[in-house]
This record gives structure tokens, C-alpha cells and sequence, in this order.
């Protein structure tokens, strides 16, 4: 299980719409407790790509992302991006760039603006498995 | 020589290069790590000829993508 705050969901959740039609994306941060992951910090960065069907981390933020964590005594947990026109499930190429095979892999569906659907996913190769984010 | 790499300061022979501390710190996949040297990013094409000097500070950042 992954848990989320309901403010730290806004937060993607508002970045990802600010940002249509482009991609969205960012870092994930927090504690992990057994087998379970708590995300306490949410880290909104830009697409380097500027694109509706890609992402990339904006290195610089990504470096000052990593160092905030640090400072934070918070463990990087993995990553999330939006899909504004497609479902929450890792695509070939989510799948295909997914190198961190301990990383929570967070992707928000915008496809359907008046219900965002956001999930979290394992993935190791070509197997992507739901995580069960609780958004509380 | 002492290097901090990811938060860690450790000892390292002196005169290691880029691809040398990739190599010995195991680093996954790094044919898509991006590598920042006192917070200045280096380019992969010179990793080999990137010497460290005592007291450098190395971040490691795995490319993160994807497209919906």
C-alpha cells in the first residue's frame, strides 16, 4: 500500500491541469514502513519536453529535488506524471523508461476532466502492477 | 581523497575520473544517468576525461520518462 495526503493529491492534481496540454510530472518523497510507503512530500517540476505524449525532469530541478529530500531525511520514492488523454496505466514507453524497479510509479488520467483518476504502479519489465494508492 | 557522492563522503584513489566512479559505485543503468559535479552538470561525453579532486561533490540522477 501507498498513501497520499488529500493536500499533497491537490497539489499534483492542480500542477497537472496548469500544465495541460501538456504532460505533467514530478517527484515523490517520504518514509517507507515495512511494505508500506508514505508519501509526505510532492515535488512538481517541469516537462522538459513540453509535450502532450512525453516527459522528461527538468535536471536541475530534479538535482535540487534530491538535495531538498536529503535535508529532509525523506527517501525518494519514485516519480509521477500525468496522462491528459489517456488512462492511469503505465504505457510501452512508462514501461520502457521505468529503470528503478523500487520506485512507486504515480500516473494521473486526466482523460476525463470532471474525474481524475490517479494510481500507483510497480514496474519491473514489461509488468506493471497497481500499487493501491489511498488518497486520505 | 574524499569525494561525497549522493550525500556520502568517502575515500576514492585520487585522479578517478567520471566513468571510473560510475563504474565503482555500480551505478544501474548508466548509459541514463545524468552526473552533476559541485552542482555544475557534466556532460556524458566527457565522463572518461573528468578527473575528481579531492573534496568534489558528485550527484547521481537516473533519468526519469515516459509518454502516455
Amino acid at each position: 500500500m501507498i498513501t497520499l495526503s488529500k493536500e499533497n493529491y491537490e497539489k499534483i492534481l492542480e500542477h497537472a491541469e496548469k500544465n495541460l496540454p501538456e504532460e505533467a510530472c514530478g517527484l515523490i518523497a517520504g518514509r517507507i514502513d515495512g511494505e508500506n510507503k508514505h508519501i509526505e512530500k510532492v515535488y512538481l517540476l517541469t516537462n522538459i519536453d513540453h509535450s502532450n505524449e512525453h516527459f522528461s525532469l527538468d535536471p536541475k530541478e530534479h538535482l535540487a529535488a534530491i538535495k531538498d529530500m536529503r535535508q529532509n531525511g525523506l527517501s525518494p520514492l519514485g516519480n509521477w506524471h500525468s496522462h491528459p488523454e489517456s488512462p492511469s496505466r503505465p504505457s510501452d514507453e512508462d514501461k520502457r523508461l521505468a529503470f528503478d524497479s523500487k520506485a512507486s510509479y504515480l500516473i494521473l488520467s486526466l482523460m476525463d476532466r470532471a474525474n481524475p483518476v490517479l494510481n500507483s504502479f510497480h514496474i519491473e519489465g514489461v509488468n506493471a502492477t497497481n500499487e493501491g494508492l489511498v488518497i486520505k | 581523497m574524499y569525494i561525497t557522492v549522493a550525500g556520502n563522503k568517502k575515500e576514492y584513489n585520487d585522479g578517478i575520473t567520471v566513468a571510473q566512479l560510475i563504474e565503482q559505485e555500480k551505478v544501474e543503468t548508466p548509459q541514463y544517468v545524468t552526473v552533476s559535479l559541485n552542482d555544475e552538470f557534466v556532460e556524458n561525453t566527457n565522463f572518461e576525461t573528468t578527473a575528481l579532486k579531492d573534496g568534489d561533490n558528485v550527484e547521481f540522477l537516473y533519468f526519469m520518462g515516459g509518454g502516455q
